[in-house]
């Protein structure tokens, strides 16, 4: 139970970026372990950089640290340089704070954050000297958890992980930590690590796979059920109801190397309703609620004053749309102690020249590029993934950005969407033309960058059951848009990498034998597939047929209304006829409204939950381009002259 | 109004980059609101100077920076340390601060060599004794040098000015013009078999009036005071 650093400290002389490992940023604490207190080690399963800077990770840290019966660690996974040097000298994963092995905790808890960490996951558990499927652990190792946007279908990790936890982890993690106290004091005797899971699986929100079992039809899953009647047949979300009983993190860790999002973070709401139909995200955090604007406030300032941080991030799933902005924004910047110079950043704006006001009173301070997320490249398109900007939203918000001096626009578009034809990918090509074409009426030096990914369909969406374009096929897109944009002045065009979307989809929507594919990805290898240098298809191609099943049924094909979805006894809220009928929705090209401000559609984020959205103002923000009563029926286009010769239309 | 501050760099926060230290720094002046001057131009970037950078890895009691306040901007300098240690990370303590004349020479040109501690392994004590005195008895000491990804066999010895052996551990001085001679380096010139286990810059020294002094001296004890060399991990 001692510290590993005298092992670790010669090796850092040997690595790259060693100082991923020192643990030290401000707001690290040094817990002290003791028999009475639940340890948790939190590990974010990607390269530290990419880690560090994740919220739900710190929120998690601060609020067990706070409770007198746990105390919380952080870990990272180690770079495969670092790797090879921990295993060639028999040095278990450790954590960054007191350098303590990892399996000297009660519990590792992994942030999924994206599916295509999972080979890590096993990969940290293997190194934490645990073995990786929980059917072979004993009384002697750590309970493994999970929590994190992915683990609204955790069926391809049900193999590895003891428990998942289920949406909103802030009060969940409480109720952990005493029933494993109780664990702890009881000796951690054998069989006692299935008691502990038993009375895990009955606390609210928290899944124990193996408390299930899996009956299978052939190809086909026929259903998930419960082995014991105490064990619910299906695990409800964890919803906090008001984010201002929770404000953390209340000492956000300043890194002392370089990370992602290296800036002041403060969450301004969690939920969205907007309704986009491929967004995961979006789904499963309903109902929206609000941090009150004067929390946000002094979150922002005791954060800059604490830090010395000079850029602030106001963070949500769409922050323009957060009540009274702009006075936020603005007592931001005007704020003397901020000395005129701090910048704020809005993360997924939304389209509108509207919104690039509120971007160019932030830039009075510094100009970053703007970027905006239109999805679709038609009105038809977005309607169809109820991304309901049109097309005079975007060009106002160009014309409004390029007249006001900013130089870069970056466009994010999804590909491979449902109904997609090439004429919905074309109109990328020409969104993107025409901004171009606005920002050169203003500066010769304008860029707009347009960036496509392919779309994975997500589990707890709308578009759960649509099957996802192949490889090649988003391959003929990306050639198409790359034809499309040669001849284009000022547009740049980047793409991902459509096999990793293919094995995103594998990870995505995989039932329980996914498992064996992804411990076989990693046992052959694969780590930190979500990086380009590491990522290798193969790996995941050769595995599946190993195990004997079809990437296309599995990837490719369109489920069907009566088919079980494996992430069905798990339930953000959602009913699942909602979720068909806006399917159907979608099919029909119809979109719908924002319900913030609009008649329930009974999803039943709200209703299950018996709360509401927590909105400040009851009225939509001036300016909104959806739920705000425009005829969703009319998108059209407005030709770029337009735009030129009536400037009015743009305030 | 120019300061220079005098500081150490010690225990983990060792593995930190001359980059890192940077924005360590920046944050650490914002946190005592003490405003910076800024370059002109698109992307200001605050005036500040590090002199030689420090190898990641290695500590240090003798690191160097020049700031430029913001125009109308004073400050107590004497006060500066005691202001500024507290909001860096533990391991950088500041252990001197000094107003510096506006035309002061940077320290990147006026500094001339260093003195390192080098604890070594691979050798033991009386063979790293002869190693040494035969590379101090040697004419030349030709060493492949990299420089921007480009090689060179290159004669080190000028660059040794002093290197003194105690038990497996090197005081050594190396000159830093007309390129800074690394400890690294140094090993390699003793020949093969030689591993750095710790490595720590202790002075910085310049040429002024045909003396050789610090940037900034410090009172006789205060590099040896316990808060400064206490291991910060």
């Amino acid at each position: 139970m001692t510290s590993l650093w005298p092992r670790i400290e010669p090796i850092l002389a040997k690595v790259q970026k060693p100082a991923r490992y020192i643990g030290c940023e401000d707001g690290a604490l040094e817990p002290v372990h003791a028999p009475h207190k639940v340890a948790w080690l939190l590990v974010y399963p990607d390269a530290y950089e990419i880690g560090l800077p994740n919220q739900g990770l710190q929120i998690l840290y601060e609020i067990l640290n706070e409770r007198p019966d746990a105390v919380a660690e952080r870990s990272y996974a180690p770079w495969t340089d670092m790797e090879a040097e921990l295993r060639s000298r028999g040095v278990p994963l450790f954590s960054v704070d007191t350098h303590r092995a990892a399996g000297d905790f009660d519990l590792i808890a992994f942030n999924l954050s994206a599916e295509l960490v999972y080979t890590n996951v096993l990969n940290c558990i293997d190194l934490a000297g645990v073995p990786v499927r929980a059917v072979d652990r004993g009384p002697e190792h750590p309970l493994i958890a999970a929590g994190g946007h992915c683990t609204f279908n955790p069926e391809p990790l049900a193999d590895f992980v003891d428990l998942f936890v289920i949406g909103d982890g802030e009060e969940a993690v409480s109720d952990i930590t005493e029933a494993l106290a109780q664990w702890k004091a009881g000796g951690r005797t054998a069989g006692s690590r299935q008691r502990v899971l038993r009375d895990l699986a009955r606390v609210p929100g928290v899944y124990v796979p193996s408390m299930y079992d899996v009956a299978y039809d052939g190809e086909r899953l026929v259903s998930v059920t419960p082995r014991f009647a105490d064990v619910p047949e299906r695990v409800e979300k964890r919803t906090i109801a008001d984010l201002n009983e929770w404000p953390y993190p209340k000492n956000q860790l300043v890194p002392l190397t370089e990370v992602v999002h290296d800036r002041l973070n403060v969450e301004i709401f969690r939920g969205c309703t907007r309704g986009c139909r491929f967004c995961q995200a979006g789904m499963i955090t309903r109902p929206v609620r609000e941090r009150s604007s004067e929390q946000v406030r002094s979150m922002v300032s005791s954060g800059l004053r604490r830090t010395g941080y000079d850029e602030v991030s106001l963070t949500s799933l769409s922050s323009a749309d957060y009540s009274g902005i702009e006075d936020v924004v603005g007592g931001i910047i005007n704020d003397p102690m901020c000395q005129g110079s701090v910048g704020v950043s809005l993360p997924s704006l939304r389209v509108d020249a509207y919104t690039v006001g509120i971007a160019t009173e932030i830039a009075k301070v510094r100009r970053t590029g703007l970027t905006f997320a239109p999805e679709g490249g038609t009105w038809r398109m977005r309607q169809v993934i109820n991304k309901l900007i049109r097309e005079e939203d975007l060009y106002g918000a160009a014309e409004s950005a390029f007249s006001q001096g900013w130089q870069r626009m970056k466009l994010y578009f999804l590909i491979g969407l449902p109904t997609e034809t090439d004429e919905d990918v074309l109109g990328i090509a020409e969104l993107a033309r025409r901004c171009a074409a606005i920002g050169r009426k203003h500066s010769g030096r304008v860029t707009v960058s347009a960036s496509v990914g392919g779309f994975v369909p997500k589990p707890q969406t709308p578009f759960q059951w649509f099957g996802q374009a192949t490889a090649p096929n988003l391959r003929a897109k990306v050639n198409l848009l790359k034809d499309a944009v040669r001849r284009d002045r000022g547009v740049t065009l980047k793409w991902h990498d459509p096999q990793a979307t293919l094995a995103e989809g594998l990870a995505s929507r995989g039932d329980r034998r996914m498992g064996a594919v992804i411990e076989d990805v990693w046992r052959n290898g694969g780590v930190f597939q979500e990086w380009s240098e590491h990522f290798d298809i193969r790996l995941w191609e050769a595995a599946m047929e190993r195990h004997g099943l079809s990437i296309d049924s599995y990837v490719h094909r369109h489920r069907t209304e009566d088919e079980v979805l494996p992430w069905d006894h798990i339930s953000a809220g959602l009913h699942k006829d909602f979720l068909w009928q806006d399917w159907q929705d979608a099919l029909a090209a119809a979109g719908v409204e924002d319900c913030r401000w609009t008649p329930c559609y009974d999803c039943g984020a709200c209703t299950g939950f018996g709360i509401e959205h927590v909105v400040a103002s009851p009225v939509p923000p001036a300016g909104g381009s959806q739920g705000t009563g425009q005829d969703l029926s009319a998108g059209g286009s407005v030709p770029v002259q337009l735009l030129a010769t009536k400037p009015a239309l743009i305030t | 109004m120019k300061v220079r501050f005098r500081f150490a760099k010690l225990g983990k926060v060792r593995f930190t980059s001359h980059r890192d230290l940077a924005r360590m720094w920046e944050r650490a002046f914002r946190r005592v609101a003490l405003p910076l001057a800024y370059t002109q131009g698109f992307s200001p970037r605050p005036r500040v100077s590090f002199g030689l950078a420090l190898p990641t890895g290695a500590e240090s009691v003798a690191e160097y920076l020049d700031v430029e306040l913001a125009p109308g901007t004073s400050a107590d300098v004497g006060a500066l340390p005691g202001r500024l240690s507290p909001v860096l990370p533990t391991g950088i303590d500041v252990l001197a601060a000094a107003a510096l004349d506006v035309g002061a020479v940077s320290l990147q040109h006026e500094v001339t060599s260093c003195s390192w501690l080098v604890e070594t392994s691979g050798l033991s004590p009386d063979e790293l004794q002869e190693r040494v005195a035969a590379a101090l008895a040697a004419g030349t000491l030709v060493i492949d040098r990299e420089r921007k990804g480009r090689r060179s066999a290159q004669d080190v010895r000028p660059g040794i000015l002093a290197c003194d052996v105690d038990g497996t551990t090197l005081s050594a001085e190396l000159a830093t013009q007309p390129r800074a001679l690394r400890p690294s380096e140094l090993l390699v010139a003793l020949g093969g078999g030689l591993e750095e286990v710790r490595v720590r810059r202790t002075s910085q020294w310049m040429q002024r009036d045909g003396a050789r002094q610090e940037p900034i001296r410090l009172p006789s004890d205060a590099t040896g005071a316990p808060h400064v060399v206490r291991r910060a991990s």
